[in-house]
């Protein structure tokens, strides 16, 4: 049953694709044209991944094909919607329902380009031909065959050789669609050599309808470049996301890269990372705090393939209710990559017995002179600290709190943008009294901004 | 310190020879080659069977059928025919034994290279050996002092002969024939092996061991040990293998099932060494073997230790299923590999009583062209509550040319359990070396002091007997003549 459900979702898209490829690929250069029919070719041989598959085994992500998902009348919208981080400073771009919302690209006065991946295609053709689909896929599946085959728009940053930007870009990715759209974005980052960029990445929702965002996104960090990616995921329940990111790092260049859940339906967010160059350096840290039936599957691989770097993975999670999480890191050193350093470690606490969380750790090593290591736990909050706190006056509501807080803090400190840790922070107070996920039209509650206190008389303590 | 005398010293001690390489000529009597029912119906006559365990073989077999080899192992292995093998072979001898004199000469003297001298072990150590010359028991010894505490310790077709309400009991109940390709394959087709029970409230006097041995040609060997600790029993079980050197590959897919009940604890302990190939990868024993236990009372406990140094093709995972609340299980593994050997190997704890408790301490150690690599899953199922467990996985790699890999699978489903994972990779650090060499010690020694002392944690869980041994094979594999 459930199969041929899934069949017709599969045959959907076939249908889809073959009737609108001509009108999607119009503008392509004869290499993209060829990538989205290579693309469209094995997706009708293989389809969509299954449960069966090892990388999909614990996904609930798929559950969502069942779905009755619109497909083809997905149309742009003008939004005014207003995403305010209180105190940041950023050049602000809105996305909706995989659209980009201004035709025309951009550029900063510092030199740094902005625009829809659509226009920039035509616009810069050659850089497409240097950097677009470059990125080695790693997990190559049914959903990256869909989003090259069938890409409409998304974003694209482009930071020229040495240039340093001067404020971060934010980018609020919105759906707004009544009928359940399925939404390919594919995005673009390129920094090149000596430059720095610090890319802010919302996924939203404004309404309760169901959605399903397949965003595929190419990240190329030239030599001695430094980028920060923050990816803040604040959807409604009934959204599915599957957030991919394809970086490409060389040499001596710096990663940091921050994936916040707080809120979705189902998301997966898959994070690889091949490092090219050597003294090159990637950090990436997650957090994830879910409760009611969400379901959050990060899904990590830092790729080693030359020596003398360094890697960290760290991520955190709080799970409530029936929330359910899949941690699958995946440090892999080539045979030639000496002096690794990767370090990687996933925590977990669970706070009801409905809550499941699946880890999975992986080392893949071929070269002896590294210092590889992972941990991972799962567990409660410290009886003991419990005890501590509240033999000094600390009721128990606060000291599992302050506790949470704690643990969670540990992700949100490393955030190098000052007002949005603050803001991060202020989400985190508020996700863990259960008022973030509250308000109806979106869950940043931006436009009625009120000072939450944390109620907790530190002098006291 | 100047690397290249170090890379000498580390291809001398990694670049020795298998030692225990040789073929005992005995007159074997075979079962034509490939695998149909006929040849389970004929296995099963050969064995004067009743007429249920045939059923279970034909429904094991029919089962199998429809199977495909599982390719999600981190290893290469090479097509196997399994029409091309020989599933039955035992030595002709076929009179009874009444003493070691009426042991065939030339098979006592493979066990005396082996250092496994039977008439030694009898008299000195008090350990009862159960040696299993391919797949028929030739000589079981110490059955006397073990009857007298009811305890039963013999080849697993002569229990069936002797037990078989116990065997039909316990059969399959830990690791049914469904379970895995090859462990549908060995139900079909097991050849012997042993069983053991110990009854209520025994403590079993003696180490009860066997060793097993690959020996005819083209011979795959398929082992099914049962054992079964019932109430308040406990006993200490071990095995060792070694096998001759071969250029041909040799699959084995052995089953051991653990049956613990209500504070009950059995002790496993296993040391492997089969061949593992030659030098450039050619030949070796193709380990494919089934392991679980299942603490099925309260407070009952299961220990597995292994040292593996040998196949050229591991797959194994022991595991331990527990069940009885207050129930703890602990695994403890050495895995050397060297040249071209692959090992995929770890544990499942898979928790269902509450308040249960286990511990997993894996060793990977690399050399040459080998890949290692742990593979170990932890599950918590949603009713048990206050379970606990510890993982440390520590890979060291000798050589730039091989792998160690980890891949632990951690799946919680209850609020109150606390898992802890950790692991490490790395190489034998220069300092260690320095530290060494500076007071004297050479580096090859040096290098021995580190790998032994780095298996130190599981090498003390060993019974002694075995710890010897284990230190020995520990030696052979990575240091030369170094003890």
């Amino acid at each position: 049953m459930e199969n041929q459900e899934k069949m017709t979702a599969q045959e959907k898209f076939i249908d889809y694709a073959k009737k609108s490829i001509e009108t999607i690929s119009s503008c392509d250069s004869p290499r993209i044209k060829k990538l989205r029919q290579e693309a469209l070719n094995r997706f009708i041989d293989r389809g969509f991944p299954t449960n069966k598959m090892e990388k999909w085994r614990n996904s609930k992500l798929l559950e969502c094909l069942n779905q009755d998902f619109n497909i083809e009348s997905i149309e742009n919208k003008k939004h005014d919607f207003c995403c305010v981080i209180q105190n940041l400073d950023a050049e602000v771009v809105t996305i909706t329902n995989g659209f980009y919302s201004d035709e025309n690209l951009k550029t900063l006065s510092s030199g740094i380009i902005i625009g829809s991946t659509h226009k920039a295609m035509q616009e810069y053709p050659e850089l497409f031909e240097k950097y677009f689909g470059t990125c080695n896929i790693n997990d190559d599946n049914g959903f990256y065959d869909i989003n090259t085959a069938l890409w409409k728009d998304g974003f694209f940053i482009y930071a020229p050789k040495n240039i340093v930007a001067e404020k971060p870009i934010q980018i609020i990715k919105i759906t707004d669609e009544d009928n359940s759209p399925f939404i390919q974005t594919r995005n673009l980052i390129i920094a090149e050599a000596n430059s720095q960029l610090q890319i802010i990445d919302c996924d939203d929702s404004i309404k309760e309808q169901s959605s399903f965002v397949n965003s595929y996104t190419e990240i190329i960090i030239g030599e001695n470049a430094q980028l920060e990616n923050y990816k803040l995921q604040n959807l409604n329940d009934n959204s599915s996301l599957l957030n991919t990111n394809t970086i490409k790092q060389l040499a001596n260049s710096r990663l940091q890269t921050h994936t916040v859940s707080f809120n979705g339906g189902k998301i997966r967010n898959n994070i690889f990372v091949d490092i090219d160059g050597e003294g090159a350096e990637c950090n990436l840290y997650g957090l994830y705090l879910v409760d009611k039936t969400q379901h959050v599957d990060n899904q990590i691989k830092v790729n080693h393939n030359v020596a003398n770097c360094n890697s960290t993975e760290k991520f955190k999670g709080i799970l409530d209710n029936e929330a359910t999480a899949v941690f699958n890191g995946h440090v892999y050193v080539a045979p030639n990559a000496q002096k690794t350093n990767a370090y990687q470690n996933n925590s977990n606490i669970i706070l009801t017995d409905k809550a499941k969380i699946s880890t999975m750790p992986f080392l893949e090593i071929y070269a002896d002179d590294v210092k590889c290591s992972h941990g991972s736990s799962i567990g409660q909050l410290d009886q003991e600290a419990m005890f501590y706190m509240q033999q000094r006056g600390i009721s128990r509501e606060n000291a599992r709190m302050l506790l949470m807080y704690a643990f969670a803090a540990e992700i949100s400190n490393n955030i190098g943008i000052e007002a949005l840790r603050e803001r991060i922070d202020d989400m985190i107070k508020r996700r863990l009294k259960g008022e973030l996920s509250c308000c109806e039209n979106c869950v940043f509650q931006c436009n009625t901004p009120k000072e939450y206190d944390f109620k907790i008389d530190l002098s006291k303590i | 310190m100047d690397s290249n005398p170090n890379e000498n010293i580390i291809e001398q001690v990694t670049g020795k020879e298998y030692e225990f390489g040789f073929v005992t000529d005995i007159e074997t009597d075979f079962a034509p080659k490939g695998l149909n029912e006929d040849i389970i119906r004929l296995i099963s006559s050969k064995k004067e069977e009743p007429e249920w365990l045939l059923e279970f073989r034909l429904k094991a077999y029919r089962h199998w059928l429809g199977m495909k080899q599982p390719d999600w192992a981190h290893l290469e292995i090479p097509p196997i025919d399994y029409q091309d093998i020989i599933y039955y072979a035992a030595p002709k001898k076929k009179k009874e034994l009444q003493s070691l004199d009426e042991v065939d000469p030339e098979l006592l003297d493979t066990f005396n290279k082996l250092g496994i001298s039977l008439d030694e072990q009898k008299r000195l150590t008090g350990v009862a050996v159960d040696a299993v010359m391919d797949s028929t028991s030739v000589k079981t010894t110490f059955q006397d002092t073990l009857s007298k505490y009811g305890i039963i310790f013999m080849s697993f077709s002569e229990a069936v002969k002797q037990h078989p309400d116990l065997v039909k009991k316990y059969l399959g109940t830990v690791v049914p024939h469904t379970d895995n390709f090859f462990a549908a394959l060995n139900s079909a087709v097991f050849s012997d092996g042993s069983f053991c029970y110990i009854p209520k409230g025994v403590r079993c006097p003696l180490e009860l061991s066997t060793y097993f041995r690959i020996n005819a040609a083209n011979t795959g060997q398929f082992e099914r040990t049962l054992i079964v600790a019932d109430e308040g029993a406990y006993v200490s079980y071990m095995e060792g293998c070694t096998a001759p050197q071969r250029d041909e590959n040799q699959l084995h897919a052995a089953i051991v099932e653990i049956i613990a009940e209500t504070d009950a604890e059995v002790k496993y302990s296993t040391v492997q060494n089969w061949y593992p190939g030659d030098k450039d990868g050619k030949g070796g024993i193709y380990n494919f073997v089934t392991k679980r236990g299942i603490c099925r009372g309260e407070r009952s406990k299961i220990s597995w230790t292994q040292v593996e140094t040998g196949s050229a093709i591991t797959w194994k995972y022991p595991s331990c299923i527990l069940k009885g609340d207050y129930s703890s299980a602990e695994f403890y593994s050495v895995a050397v590999t060297n040249n071209y050997q692959q090992a995929d190997t770890g544990t499942k704890m898979i928790h269902l009583g509450k308040n249960s408790k286990s511990t997993i301490i894996s060793k990977g150690i690399s050399a040459g062209h080998s890949q290692n690599g742990y593979r170990g899953l932890v599950r918590i199922a949603p009713n048990a509550s206050n379970c606990r467990n510890f993982s440390q996985c520590d890979s060291l790699l000798l050589g730039d040319k091989c792998g160690a890999h980890t891949w632990p699978y951690i799946q919680c489903s209850n609020d109150t359990a606390i898992l802890e994972h950790e692991a490490t990779t790395s190489k034998i650090s220069e300092d260690q070396l320095f530290y060494c060499n500076q007071r004297g010690i050479d580096t090859e020694k040096a290098i021995g002091l580190i790998v032994n002392g780095y298996a130190k944690d599981v090498l003390n869980k060993l019974p002694m007997e075995f710890a010897v041994e284990a230190q020995k094979l520990l030696s052979i594999t990575l240091e030369g003549s170094v003890g």
